[in-house]
């Protein structure tokens, strides 16, 4: 017996973030632009100190404006990705499940399309348009959830097969309506559809944008990680966790609506990247184990790490054009996914 | 001087008599169906029995006599459409999940699990129900969890993977995770299902031994005519949703009640220690 202590806990998130901090520096100097190690480190204990004005050279200006910002983003999105797909599976009680597969990103997607639309034909203060596409992107998260659950219950009780094709058909029609609004509809501030249907982090949303996913991911993960001893009994069981004690309906709509928060924020600065959030836990099960207080900080740890990865890979290896970071997460995540379900029917 | 007045006492006899009774089910009935303007699919009338502490009741019945629903009545995971289910005094349906987790343990026919767990991470969630919100497993937790594995001679499979064992050891890992919980009331619904005759009587040996160290109330849900027989102190007899008996074996089993019940001709004997024991005929 090796109970969980707050000791191993630490250690295990540690190593993770020491891991995270190498690919973060690693990811900082590759590029177009070579920079040197000394050079990078002068630049960010610069930055740190608030002392940006002495940052002269083109490349300090290149690493510090262009390359960290989009790091600390693939940082947030690849956190919040991962920690949605482990929620999502414990919700579900569904090891496949994944925003990307089941839909909800696409349906976060359709929703933030459709607040920027909105948001052109309102006009709102500039205070307020920040707000909108994350807003629209949760509730297009929120609502196909729902539609994904009711989808897959048959005979009151989730029927996990039901589920993924009642997922994978909700996403592919998503698809076809975004593809639509983008060909019939495409305005000022629109971006284009590979960026909704595919993912990117090319184009860096507004600072307030990026505030806003950055607290979100914050409260929301930190919600969810209230839960997360319900949220082990509640993989045997919804009838077997109330009786261990678990609030069922409690711990249902806090995880629903924060790991909608977490996806509806993610897709709304970087489009529907897939199978983080399938990868991601699964790697971090099979490294620390299947409880929850344990797997959350971790998966939230190891999709940034992950995505920064992929993000760079996206950015270098067709240098100077890019690949979508959609397409590099899809490329080692669908096989995976394949694998995983052959696994499961077996 | 006049004395001050004093309410009669109630005697002893009728202290402990009320104070013995741990579980009271008071005419509780149920009823299923699609929606309020159709007919039920099915209907649980109303019926009553109480358990003492140490006491092993079974609820006997053929499929869909309404066991189950009894049992989730009893558990708290249904509210009665009428009447009462007592533990100690209090509505086991209004309980708070937590409360209710530490008064009630329900061990379920099987246990399914979506990522393997070991033996020992299985048996704390039994002590999920006394910690508090963000707190990790206390020194207490593990020797309860630990005790709890060794009163089911369980202790060897504390690292194995739950996967990884046999049907009878899973199920005493499951019965070692109710204790945990350290209940009032422990249910069972079906635990002999998938069980071979050795592990079945190993259980109930378990049970009968706990219920009296450890003054369970246990209740039992079953369709093992014999087991019930030799280990059950009452018995609920169901069919198609109405409660027929209520009583001690020797006084429900009756042949031509259980032929009835069971649709199958059998005799009733009495063993030396006064359990029925019954014996299944052929049809022709």
């Amino acid at each position: 017996m090796r109970p969980l202590t707050l000791g191993r806990l630490l250690l295990r998130c540690g190593i993770l973030a020491v891991i995270l901090f190498l690919v973060v520096v690693i990811a900082l100097k590759l590029g177009a632009v070579q920079v040197s190690l000394y050079g990078l480190g002068r630049d960010l204990v610069r930055v740190l100190l608030g002392q940006s004005s002495a940052i002269s050279t083109d490349y300090g200006m290149i690493v510090v404006d262009i390359r960290l910002p989009r790091i600390l983003l693939a940082i947030v999105v690849g956190a919040s990705l991962s920690v949605a797909g482990a929620s999502f599976q414990a919700l579900l009680r569904n090891p496949l499940a994944d925003p990307y597969v089941l839909g909800i990103s696409s349906g976060a997607a359709v929703g933030a399309i459709l607040a920027l639309m909105l948001e052109n034909q309102l006009s709102l203060s500039p205070e307020f348009a920040g707000l909108s596409t994350p807003l629209g992107a949760f509730l297009g998260a929120a609502i196909t959830i729902g539609a994904v659950y009711l989808l897959g219950r048959r005979e009151g009780q989730i029927d996990s097969t039901t589920l993924l094709l009642g997922g994978v058909i909700t996403a592919s029609f998503l698809s076809a309506i975004i593809t639509f609004l983008m060909s019939t509809l495409a305005g000022g501030n629109l971006r284009g559809a590979p960026f909704w249907l595919m993912g990117s982090l090319s184009t860096l949303p507004p600072r307030t944008l990026l505030y806003i996913v950055g607290i979100g991911f914050l409260v929301a993960a930190g919600a969810i990680y209230t839960t997360a001893s319900d949220l082990n009994l509640l993989l045997a069981g919804e009838r077997e966790a109330m009786h261990l004690g678990v609030d069922v309906p409690r711990v249902r709509i806090v995880v629903y609506l924060a790991a909608s928060i977490l996806t509806g924020l993610a897709v709304s600065v970087s489009g529907s990247i897939g199978y983080v959030g399938l990868l991601v836990p699964h790697a971090m099960r099979l490294l620390f184990g299947s409880d929850h207080r344990v797997l959350l900080p971790t998966s939230a740890l190891g999709g940034a790490i992950v995505l920064v990865i992929a993000d760079t890979l996206a950015r270098t290896v067709v240098a100077p054009s890019e690949i979508s970071v959609g397409a590099v997460t899809a490329l080692v995540g669908a096989p995976f996914f394949i694998y995983l379900l052959r696994r499961r029917l077996s | 001087m006049s004395t001050p007045l004093r309410t009669p006492m109630p005697s002893v006899d009728q202290l402990r008599s009320k104070s013995e009774v741990r579980l009271n089910v008071e005419q509780a009935s149920y009823v299923y169906a699609p929606n309020p303007s159709q007919a039920p699919l099915f209907t649980l009338e109303a019926l009553s029995f109480q358990a003492k502490p140490g006491e092993i009741v079974a609820i006997l019945g053929p499929n869909a006599s309404g066991k189950s629903t009894l049992l989730s009545l009893i558990s708290g995971a249904l509210e009665p459409l009428s009447g009462r289910v007592f533990l100690n005094g209090d509505a086991t349906h209004s309980l708070p999940p937590k409360i209710r987790a530490q008064r009630i343990a329900l061990v379920q026919q099987e246990s399914r699990l979506l990522f393997p767990s070991r033996a020992w991470e299985f048996v704390l969630q039994g002590r999920h129900a006394y910690r508090r919100r963000l707190h990790f497993e206390s020194d207490a937790d593990i020797a309860i969890a630990k005790n709890a594995l060794a009163q089911v001679g369980a202790s060897h499979l504390a690292d194995r993977w739950m996967d990884k064992i046999s049907g009878g050891e899973k199920q005493r890992v499951i019965l070692a995770r109710a204790l945990a919980q350290q209940p009032l009331l422990l249910l069972l619904d079906e635990p002999t299902l998938h069980l071979d005759i050795g592990a079945q009587v190993d259980l109930l040996d378990s049970l009968r031994h706990l219920a009296a160290v450890n003054r369970y109330t246990v209740v039992v849900v079953t369709h093992e005519l014999n087991l019930v027989g030799q280990y059950a102190d009452q018995v609920v007899l169901l069919q198609k949703g109405k409660c027929l008996r209520v009583g001690s074996p020797a006084s429900v089993y009756q042949r031509e009640l259980l032929e009835q019940v069971f649709q199958a001709p059998l005799t009733v004997e009495m063993t030396s220690a006064g359990r029925p024991r019954v014996t299944l005929l052929p049809k022709t």
